[in-house]
């Protein structure tokens, strides 16, 4: 077998997946009232088509994309628009959303399956997966179409499938090349004939042994890589380097080493939209954390509110201090339980009060495990003293706007010091202040 | 659902359970076998300069940040653990005004004015210790042999000719207190390395350098390593991380320069030893070697395939 190469630093948690990763996916039905946020991805927010009062049918268009970097929004029930208003969003912000009440009728809009869709041309696929508002599922949320067609000129060598789920607690996506291996491989080929790469790469992190062998017995010509586990490996800089030797070039993109990358939860999307003709409407979802009841994995419809899911996992079985959107390393915590899953949502995590607390921070002793750790080779110590310094210059020329935000500094960091926070500071600043100057 | 009240916070959720005073704890197991070695070579004398030492620099940080109405933070061990250090390298017979002084200068001017844990440039037990040299030359070049308390002379005062390797290896030499047992210094190092609280990087650099420096000279390099503070220095004092490199050259650099330091003073110098000074002079050039040794960021100097 070919020679992996590793990236820089990493960690290696606690990775606790063991509550859900060999429970099947289980499909959700949905709530009687969906709230689907009109952005949900990376990019401009979409435009509602519907308004107050309308019927929709189920995978109906309901928002349109707003220009190239956005993507258009489906129903993912048959019912009626009861509004468009903000409501509480993952992110903290209050997201525009058309809540939607469900009729249980299951109507769907008319779908257009294909029985080959490898066979259609490269064009047609973008195009369609652009209808399908499919974006990045893996949490990034880019919309994965213009990923898919990069600048004139470009030649794409690989396309990396991203199925490292290098976050503790997250099995969607390990349940989800365990059970959807066809639909993984047929969006593979699918995304590699759009964007004209000569070779696709599957890496998955080795703590997933039974993933790797449903992709490979599927596999046929697609080389299925085991990746060590370790943390950040499902980064997308790290992915390349570990799979290809080869670096991003500093704040470039993907294309630029050659490369696309995806998740392997948008590959299942792909093959769900042009073989079924069934847009981006639900996703797998993990909800677990010690307090949480039956830790699952759910097919849950787009707009499902957290709290229904949570009761579905036999609700919460102590007091939570702290609900989490994503993975513990990169998710953000949630001050609302009325926030609804979109199609970046990878998992809803609940813990205890223990858990939850923030420890108190000591001062550095200049240990230098965060140097160990960053997988961008940075010195996240002096980033961090920039930061609290409001040192913009020196945390510019120390490669702030390098860091990818994994968290592996604060996460080893001995004197509990929440260093990526002020390095976040630092990158904010510092985009402000150029943005300003230009 | 009733009412919850949920904690929001910034990424990352989740901490590794090592924690400052796990290190520091680790750091004055790793003393264990040293502590063994002094006492059992210098007896009481050992006891109390190491008791009074140790007393000196908790009781200096206590008082220190009462007075700044700072918090209390001595439970961290890092003035223990300074104290230890000091004790260790001084001689059995220094008195214990001396000894007392010394911690409290370690603590106070060697930390906490410019900071407290984690601010200091200098190693503080170090600090203490040229503090001691400067102020009590004689006193701190005064030897007793192990066991009794005959005055004699260290092995780098006597020279590589009358001195037995095996003496020095085992520490039934005349010396500081922690300073005379390699085995000893060794096995906690050997410690602190497995528990990942030391990067092997500064003393190897350290070692090796001594040892080609010394050949390049002339000398036994077996001598030069286990006699004087040289291994003390590389295991526990050049090791500190507050005051050493975070980069990996860094380090190469810091302990390369150590040694050549120590080798320089020891051949050419008017001390018999030089260890002391070599780790501070290079605690100074640690943020330059910061700077100077950054390693190359990802994604940096690539070039785009177009």
């Amino acid at each position: 077998m070919r020679r992996v190469r590793a990236f820089f630093g990493g960690i290696h948690p606690n990775d606790n997946k063991q509550s859900t990763n060999s429970t099947p996916i289980k499909a959700l039905p949905a709530p009687e009232v969906l709230a689907v946020p009109l952005l949900q991805h990376a990019g401009r927010e979409a435009k509602p088509l519907v308004a107050k009062g309308d019927e929709v049918l189920k995978g109906q268009v309901i928002a349109e994309a707003d220009g190239k970097i956005s993507a258009p929004v489906h129903s993912p029930v048959s019912g009626k628009v009861t509004a468009i208003e903000p409501r509480p969003g993952a992110a903290g912000r209050s997201l525009t959303c058309i809540v939607i009440e469900n009729d249980s009728q299951e109507n769907w809009v008319e779908r257009e399956p294909h029985p080959d869709p490898v066979q259609l041309d490269a064009q047609t696929i973008v195009k369609r997966i652009a209808e399908a508002g499919i974006v990045g599922m893996g949490g990034g949320g880019f919309p994965t179409a213009p990923k898919l067609a990069p600048p004139k000129g470009v030649i794409i060598d690989y396309l990396l499938l991203n199925g490292c789920e290098c976050e503790p607690y997250l099995t969607a996506d390990h349940r989800l090349m365990v059970e959807y291996a066809d639909e993984i491989i047929l969006g593979a080929k699918l995304m590699a004939k759009a964007c004209g790469a000569r070779k696709i790469i599957i890496g998955v992190e080795d703590n997933k042994p039974d993933a790797i062998a449903a992709l490979r017995e599927k596999a046929g010509a697609i080389e299925v890589v085991a990746l060590s586990t370790r943390y950040p490996q499902g980064g997308e800089k790290q992915l390349i380097q570990a799979l290809t030797g080869r670096e991003v070039p500093s704040q470039g993109l993907p294309y630029q080493a050659g490369c696309v990358v995806q998740n392997v939860g948008t590959a299942w999307a792909v093959a769900k939209a042009l073989r079924d003709g069934e847009p981006l409407i639900a996703r797998v979802v993990t909800v677990t954390g010690s307090a949480i009841g039956e830790p699952q994995n759910f097919l849950v419809p787009i707009g499902t509110a957290f709290k229904d899911l949570i009761e579905a996992a036999g609700g919460f079985s102590q007091t939570p201090g702290k609900v989490v959107a994503g993975g513990p390393m990169m998710g953000g915590a949630q001050f609302s339980l009325d926030v609804p899953v979109t199609k970046v949502t990878s998992g809803v995590l609940a813990f205890g009060m223990e858990e939850s607390k923030t420890p108190d921070s000591q001062p550095c002793i200049k240990c230098a495990r965060c140097v160990d750790v960053c997988p961008a080779n940075l010195l996240p110590l002096k980033l961090e003293a920039y930061g609290m310094n409001e040192q913009w210059d020196n945390a510019r020329e120390y490669g702030a706007l390098d860091c990818i935000e994994c968290g592996c500094c604060t996460y080893i960091c001995p004197s509990k010091r929440p260093l990526l926070h002020y390095i976040r500071f630092a990158k904010a600043e510092i985009v402000a202040r150029e943005r300003q100057s230009s | 659902m009733e009412e919850l009240r949920l904690l929001v916070s910034p990424s990352p959720h989740i901490r590794d359970t090592d924690t400052t005073e796990k290190i520091m704890f680790a750091v004055l197991i790793s003393l264990l076998p040293v502590v063994a070695a002094a006492v059992y070579f210098f007896r009481w004398e050992a006891v109390r300069v190491l008791l009074l030492s140790a007393a000196s620099a908790v009781a200096t940080e206590a008082i220190w940040q009462r007075l700044r109405n700072k918090p209390i933070r001595i439970g961290d061990g890092s003035a223990l653990i300074t104290g230890v250090l000091l004790g260790l390298s001084v001689p059995p017979t220094l008195p214990s005004w001396m000894v007392i002084l010394g911690a409290a200068v370690a603590i106070a001017i060697g930390k906490q004015v410019f900071g407290g844990l984690g601010h200091n440039p200098f190693n503080p037990a170090l600090v203490g210790r040229a503090f001691l040299t400067a102020s009590f030359g004689r006193a701190m070049t005064t030897w007793t042999a192990p066991f009794d308390a005959v005055t004699a002379a260290t092995p780098l005062a006597m020279g590589a000719a009358v001195s037995r390797i095996p003496d020095l290896f085992f520490g039934s030499v005349a010396g500081s207190l922690g300073e005379t047992s390699a085995l000893a210094i060794l096995l906690g190092g050997i410690y602190l390395f497995y528990k990942g609280v030391i990067d092997y990087r500064i003393p190897v650099g350290i070692g090796a350098t001594v040892a080609v420096f010394a050949l390049l000279a002339g000398e036994n390099p077996v001598f030069h390593l286990l006699a004087g503070s040289v291994l003390f220095g590389a295991v526990y004092m050049a090791t500190d991380m507050v005051t050493s490199p975070v980069t990996k050259a860094g380090r190469w650099i810091f302990g390369v320069g150590i040694g050549v330091i120590i080798m320089v003073i020891r051949i050419w110098g008017g001390y018999p030893e030089g260890v002391t000074f070599a780790i501070l002079l290079m605690n100074a050039v640690t943020p330059l070697l910061n700077r100077w040794t950054r390693p190359r960021i990802y994604g940096q100097g690539v070039k785009v395939s177009e």
